[in-house]
């Protein structure tokens, strides 16, 4: 039930999908993710403040298939929120708003992330393996 | 019959809302280095013991990025909850319940973070 005469979100059913709606949509689902994804990071701490046994279950687990794939997903999350964010704060200063660079710009966004979790990785697992 | 003046006045925003909107831009800001920071920090601790997490965050200058990167994601995270859930819950009782309880558990978990960064330094 409506209580006020505020703007409603347009309706999902009748909103042909778009790589700008999509982004955007994408924007806030990474945001949600991210918050369920700060849980660790709190988990994280309170595990280093316990001491040894613990923190060693805690990076047991993350080392872990599910652990890693976790990560992997959070790393991408990341990266896509980070991007997207630094896209609206220049929409916030005024630029990028033609549709053409609108477009360019969440293509960029895209790729960026893509290609900056992937790089983090093969620092990761090169890190893992021994050689940093 | 208002006068011009209180038309005008009426349009502003009725609550905190340009305050909010300019807290969720700054600390968007400063996650922005923090984050990268504190990616590279883990790429650094991924493979280190317990030890090696203990001596990094008694640094001074880890210290401090850590205490500010806690502070500064869950403040733009109670923001960005709050704002979600204004879009998309449209009775006032619940709207009003939601946000206080984001706000709650965001600070909750603020005040663990800072609480176990302090006691692994200490």
């Amino acid at each position: 039930m409506k209580d006020d005469n505020a703007p409603l979100s347009p309706a999902l059913q009748i909103y042909r999908p778009q790589l700008t709606s999509v982004l955007s949509f994408m924007h806030r689902l990474t945001g949600i993710a991210l918050s369920l994804g700060s849980l660790l990071l709190i988990a994280w701490l309170v595990a280093g403040s316990m001491g040894s046994p613990a923190y060693d279950m805690l990076l047991g687990f993350l080392r872990s298939g599910t652990g890693v794939l976790l990560l992997f997903g959070w790393t991408f999350t990341l990266f896509y929120h980070l991007c997207n964010g630094i896209r609206h704060l220049c929409w916030d200063a005024g630029y990028g708003f033609e549709l053409k660079t609108i477009y360019a710009s969440g293509w960029a966004v895209v790729s960026a992330s893509l290609g900056l979790t992937v790089a983090t990785w093969l620092i990761g697992l090169y890190a893992l393996a021994g050689g940093a | 019959m208002r006068s011009p003046l209180s038309q005008a006045r009426g349009l502003r925003s009725a609550g905190a809302g340009s305050a909010h909107w300019w807290t969720q831009r700054v600390t968007a800001v400063a996650l922005v280095p923090l984050a990268i920071w504190f990616l590279a920090s883990l790429l650094a601790l991924g493979r280190g013991k317990h030890i090696d997490f203990v001596v990094w965050l008694q640094s001074p200058l880890n210290t401090i990025l850590m205490v500010s990167f806690v502070i500064a994601l869950f403040w733009h995270m109670a923001l960005g909850l709050q704002v979600i859930v204004e879009d998309y819950v449209h009775t006032r009782p619940l709207k009003i319940l939601a946000s206080v309880a984001i706000h709650t558990g965001c600070a909750l978990l603020v005040v663990t973070g800072l609480v176990s960064i302090a006691r692994t330094i200490a």
